[in-house]
């Protein structure tokens, strides 16, 4: 069966030739600026949990905040709003209680972001995109909980599938463009979205293109699954993503090194969106707006990356920096790599093709 | 970035395959994952690019073995750093192993077999799942033969696959290796066929790989290890060009291609690339003289007579040839009298110089086991012909490093080990009183202070050794020594030396765990320097054993009472018929050379401490030398062992009525006597999912069943082993005992098939070969008392009995349940389809009081036969 192609993903690719496009920021920490009550947070859902913390239910009981959240973004010159959804997921909404509402809160933030998407886009004409965010739940496919049992799992391969089918559907019914699977610490996890879109694809008869980002949780560039970025890259090559990169992790410049490595090898666009610097001693983000954009704009002047962004502790002043400091410089041009068979275990084995 | 140079040839590990590699196997059916997940560590530690999972084997579930190990491995993070290859002929076991394996792992096997819409249907999934595949050359009509054929399935394949938009990088085509020279004529250009084929579909299809399993192309040549090297290494010199970049065999089964003897070369090339119809028979005739025998071994052999006498005997020494040390030592005295010497200095110059060569090269994982034993068995020759000579001076031989007082406690008759110890020791300068097998405490302390050693070693085979070794310990405490206890031998660790025996004695107890390290721990324990430091680094180290054992919490034990609940539920509607002939059954001498055919070799290596399966192990890289010398004195002694009958075979075997109640199983015996009862252990430790909690009396109808007993034991050593030691040849010593073990294991497996097949003839129509036989590929299995499944020793007196073993077979017990002679084996027959093998391991002190309930003792006597279980 022939997929109906997405005409957002050709979109994106023709201005990305162009420039360096832009992505938002983070919507925790400016939510979290906005000092929400429980009563806001749980609005007339009737819910038995308290909801405070809850921020990906705002789409539902307050839509004004990530509303003027993503409005905030596009003024500073994001090219894609990612959906305020990164814990709408069945797994993570069960710890509020709220794992009935999983399909209307995606659907609800996806409609969401478009409504402002489109309305910056007619505004000046400039394409401007929706990313369906979907997080890694709290669950991990590859590791065991129990120190013990090393061979124990808490959840299966098909259960997660199942999981992010009903996340990735309500998005991309809502208006998404892309899927966003972000933050990824374990590698099966992903695989196991990526199952999971390709049956949503096959149900809607079109492309959905995914956009995959990586987490490292050590400075030898592994995530929590072990893999290195050349590995995790080979593992989910098979989604044919039309971004691929890093986000939150350490700041850029913990990043550095594993950007290069990731962009010299991937024929895909590389998206990174770091956080901004380490947290200090009290969990907060000092690095300044100007700090952050004058280390990512490097990997820019680099040659090394598509698009650009901020994860925790990012500001819409951040991505007005980036989007400055990005500005006027050449986007990466997609390699032409040699046919070769890239497998992987944690790391990275190729065979000459 | 050297990751990211692309590799041109493959080596995929083979050893995780239950279909390769017997002890993988018995390693699953055992549910022994920590093990075998070891073997994937030294897989991948010993080179391995790719490693392959199989798990297709009758008795298991092979989705769970499948996805329980492959998820076992992902917590291991220097076995998961390499691609994974998830090897099944069925789909669902390869599909819920794609649900386990991150990374990008190859599948192997989808095929054509079924039919096009199958086979893409599984294509499509493996796209999914983002893997690469194996496409074995099969199709609708069968494996793919000729060369056109080959071709065609193939572009066929590769057409449709590409349709689907399968990258073409990711198939690897396996087009069917198949065995020539196998006297028939259309084999002739099989091998021929692959590789034409090979560079014929590269052209029509760009970018894919080539896989083979090499050893199908030599198999006619089986046991002839030089020439199936040969042929796999220019086969691969042909291929290679041709295309095929994978390859599921051990590197070091390959020779280097100019390094073969030009002879064998072109022979074995004529008949690769079928040049003529002679070419078949020319290798045949040319293989008799490769035979057991290294081309470059047997050029060397006649050089080095050549060479003057001091580095004759340097080279006699590190390859252990004794031919002619009798006559070079002798040389060498009458050069060095000639010059003034005294003859003590042919020990102190040239024998003690090669000997450290050997020691050096043993200690640097340069030699093994069996050349140093065989160093020994020169250096001893040498020293026997000198004694006379240094007598004659009425001169002190060479003095000692060390005296070592060795042992095997009492109740136990093994000796391999510890005589293997003995050796190194001896050929490393030490003085060893060995006291031989089944000694009491109170001679070795005995010896030990009367003969003032500096040392005990103590050995041990069989578990109830652990316990008297305990009692040595406490004794030496008693009696007051200081001076340090060595403890050795297959049951023996670390943990069990730190946690019991150590703290039995106030001197210092190491625990010494292959013959490699006793020198080391000699030389230390000797040293003024060293002794300090070591003796209290040793303490420290089995003080952390002991508080990391104290703080870890293990896995809980079940209830006695949850473990019976949670029992396997067989299908009694699938029992065993009675058995055709009932009754006891004796076999006074059973055929050895009936027996040789049925030899697992695998073990045999083991016991020279040389690890892996036979026969890649004849193969490997690192021990394969050793293995093969080692594998061709083993044969030419079997030859005369078997000529010259020097060993008798006796054995028994049983079945009585008999029906479950609860754990234990009762005999129903002729005569108007009570019922016999059998009491077993449970599992106790918590299972995941829905794993049983096995007993062996699970596999035994409570409404009335039938259950067997054997007894074997091979006789008639004595005397040859005698013989050796008088001609101080410690090597043969060595060599018979683990050829009678061999001996003993194989009548087990055959009386085995025998019962199966006739005598209670529950599988009348059973043909396996002998690899399947090794492999237990049968219905019924033969538990041991004192092996995991009934780990109490102390019913092999009741089976004895049952046997009348003493009077049919021959057999006696120590009183440690050791049986006599050494080399024997004993146990029950279930003959259920569904019982496998199993290890009861840690059990709880309430099956322990059950337990003793059962049997009728007292708990203390219940917990010394089975402490080593107790939690």
């Amino acid at each position: 069966m022939t997929l109906i192609p997405s005409a957002a993903r050709s979109a994106l690719l023709a201005q990305a030739q162009q420039r360096i496009l832009i992505t938002d920021g983070a919507f925790g920490t400016e939510i979290q600026q906005r000092r929400l009550t429980e009563a806001d947070y749980a609005g007339s859902l009737g819910l038995t949990k308290d909801q405070k913390g809850n921020n990906d239910i705002l789409a539902l009981t307050k839509p004004d905040v990530p509303e003027a959240i993503h409005r905030a973004y596009f003024e500073a010159g994001a090219d894609i709003a990612e959906t305020n959804t990164f814990s709408a997921n069945r797994i993570s909404q069960a710890d509020y209680g709220a794992e009935h509402l999983v399909r209307e809160i995606n659907l609800a933030s996806a409609q969401l972001a478009r409504k402002v998407a489109d309305a910056f886009e007619a505004k000046d004409g400039r394409p401007r995109f929706v990313a369906g965010a979907i997080g890694p739940t709290n669950k991990t496919l590859s590791l065991s909980p129990d120190v013990n049992d090393p061979g124990y799992r808490e959840i299966d391969w098909d259960f997660l599938v199942d999981v992010y089918h009903e996340q990735a559907a309500a998005l991309v019914e809502g208006g998404a463009d892309f899927i966003l699977v972000e933050t990824v610490f374990d590698t099966l996890n992903a695989k196991a979205a990526i199952m999971a879109v390709k049956q949503l694809e096959r149900e809607l008869g079109r492309e959905v293109p995914l956009m995959l980002s990586m987490t490292l949780t050590d400075l030898s560039g592994r995530n929590l699954s072990g893999h290195t970025v050349e590995a995790f890259w080979y593992a989910v090559r098979h989604a044919n993503p039309v971004t691929i990169g890093l986000n939150c992790s350490f700041g850029a410049t913990q990043l550095r090194p594993h950007v290069r490595t990731l962009s010299a090898i991937t024929d895909a666009m590389i998206m990174v969106y770091p956080n901004a610097g380490l947290p200090n001693e009290l969990g907060q983000y000092d690095e300044g707006p100007d700090e952050t954009a004058g280390y990512v704009s490097e990997w820019a002047a680099a040659g090394q990356v598509n698009v650009l962004g901020g994860c925790c502790g990012s500001t819409p002043a951040h991505i007005a920096a980036i989007a400055r400091s990005a500005q006027g410089l050449p986007p990466r041009t997609l390699p032409e790599l040699p046919v070769e068979t890239r497998l992987a275990g944690l790391e990275p084995f190729i065979m000459a093709a | 970035m050297t990751s990211q140079s692309a590799a041109r040839f493959v080596n995929v590990g083979e050893r995780t395959n239950v279909t390769g590699s017997a002890a993988f196997k018995k390693l699953i059916l055992a549910d022994d994952y920590a093990k075998a997940v070891e073997v994937a560590r030294q897989q991948v530690e010993n080179g391995a690019q790719v490693i392959d999972v199989n798990m297709d084997e009758g008795l298991l579930d092979a989705v769970y073995a499948m996805t329980t190990f492959l998820k076992l491995i992902a917590a291991e993070p220097d076995i998961a750093r390499v691609p994974v290859m998830i090897d099944s002929s069925k789909w669902d076991v390869i599909e819920a192993g794609l649900k386990c394996v991150s990374g990008k792992p190859i599948v192997n096997s989808i095929s054509m077999k079924e039919g096009e819409d199958a086979f893409l249907t599984q294509a499509r999934k493996c796209m999914d799942y983002g893997a690469a595949v194996v496409v074995m050359a099969f199709d609708e009509q069968g494996q793919a033969d000729t060369k056109q054929r080959k071709i065609e399935i193939c572009e066929r394949a590769y057409t449709l696959l590409t349709g689907i938009g399968f990258p073409p990088e990711d198939i690897i085509f396996d087009p069917n290796v198949f065995a020539v020279a196998t006297g028939i004529e259309e084999h002739n250009n099989y091998a021929v066929d692959f590789i034409e084929a090979v560079r014929e579909i590269r052209q029509r299809c760009p970018h894919v790989h080539f896989s083979g399993g090499l050893s199908n192309l030599s198999f006619s040549f089986r046991g002839n290890e030089p020439v199936r090297r040969a042929m796999h290494s220019i086969f691969l010199y042909h291929a290679i060009p041709a295309g095929l970049d994978m390859a599921i065999v051990n590197a070091g089964q390959l020779d280097v291609y100019d390094t073969i003897d030009p002879k064998l070369r072109e022979a074995c090339e004529d008949v690769i690339l079928n040049r003529d119809p002679g070419a078949t028979d020319r290798l045949i005739t040319l293989a008799e003289s490769y035979k057991g025998t290294d081309a470059k071994a047997q050029k060397e052999a006649e050089e080095w007579r050549g060479w003057e006498v001091v580095r004759r005997i340097e080279h006699a020494l590190v390859k252990g040839i004794d031919a002619h040390i009798v006559d070079d030592t002798e040389e060498a005295r009458q050069s060095i009298a000639a010059a003034g010497g005294r003859p003590i200095e042919v020990i102190e110059g040239p024998l003690m110089d090669g000997m450290n060569t050997v020691g050096d090269l043993f200690g640097s994982g340069k030699m093994f086991l069996p050349q140093v034993v065989k160093s020994a068995r020169v250096m001893k020759k040498a020293v026997a012909h000198l004694i006379p000579f240094i007598e004659a001076e009425k001169e002190e031989g060479a003095r000692a490093k060390g005296r070592i007082v060795m042992a095997t406690v009492k109740g136990d008759v093994h000796d391999i080990g510890k005589n293997i110890v003995g050796v190194v020791l001896q050929c490393n300068g030490y003085e060893v009183i060995d006291l031989g097998v089944m000694v009491p405490w109170s001679k070795i302390i005995e010896t030990a202070q009367t003969e003032q050693v500096d040392m005990i070693g103590l050995s041990g085979l069989i578990t109830p050794s652990l316990d008297e070794m305990v009692t040595v310990a406490e004794e030496m405490q008693r009696a007051g020594m200081t001076m340090p206890l060595l403890i050795g031998g297959a049951t023996t660790s670390k943990v069990h030396t730190a946690l019991r025996i150590d703290p039995a004695y106030e001197g210092p107890v190491i625990h010494v765990l292959d013959a490699s390290r006793a020198v080391g721990v000699a030389s230390q324990l000797l040293s003024d320097t060293q002794r300090d430091g070591f003796v209290e680094a040793t303490a420290k180290e089995y003080q952390h054993v002991r508080d990391v054992r104290a703080g870890k919490d293990q896995s809980v034990l079940l209830s006695l009472a949850d473990a019976r609940d949670n029992s396997f539920k067989a299908d009694f509607s699938d029992k065993p018929m009675p058995p055709e002939q009932p009754g006891l059954h004796s076999f006074p001498d059973w055929p050895l050379a009936d027996l040789v055919e049925c030899f697992d070799w695998t073990p045999f290596f083991r016991a020279w401490e040389l690890a892996g399966v036979f026969p890649a192990i004849l193969d490997d890289p690192v021990v394969g030398e050793s293995a093969r010398s080692l594998y061709a004195d083993a044969r030419a002694m079997l030859d005369t062992i078997v000529a010259e009958k020097w060993f008798t075979a006796k054995g028994v075997a049983g079945f009585w009525p008999c029906a479950r109640e609860d754990d234990d199983v009762l005999l129903h015996l002729e005569g108007d006597v009570p019922p016999l009862r059998l009491p077993f252990l449970r599992q106790q430790i918590r299972k995941s999912r829905d794993r049983a909690n096995y007993c062996l009396a699970d596999f035994i109808d409570p409404d009335g069943d039938w259950i067997g007993g054997f007894a074997v034991g091979i006789h008639g050593i004595e005397p040859h082993l005698e013989r050796f030691r008088a001609g101080h040849d410690d090597y043969s010593d060595i060599l018979l005992k683990a050829l009678a073990d061999r001996f003993a294991e194989a009548f087990a497996e055959r009386l085995h098939q025998h019962v199966r097949t006739t005598l209670w003839g529950y599988a009348p129509g059973e043909q396996l070969t002998n690899e399947a036989l090794i492999k237990e590929q049968y219905r019924g299995i033969r538990p041991a008392p004192g092996y995991p499944a009934c780990p109490d020793h102390s019913l092999k007196p009741i089976l004895f009995n049952l046997l009348d073993a003493e009077a049919r077979a021959g057999l006696t017990l120590t009183e440690s349940f050791a049986m006599l002679p050494t080399s024997a084996v004993s146990g029950f027959y279930f003959a259920h389809p569904q019982a496998e093998y199993f290890g009861v391991a840690r059990i709880g002190r309430d099956q322990l009081a059950d337990y003793a309930a059962r049997r009728g003792i007292e708990e203390s006597k219940a917990e010394r036969w089975v402490r080593p279980n107790l939690d």
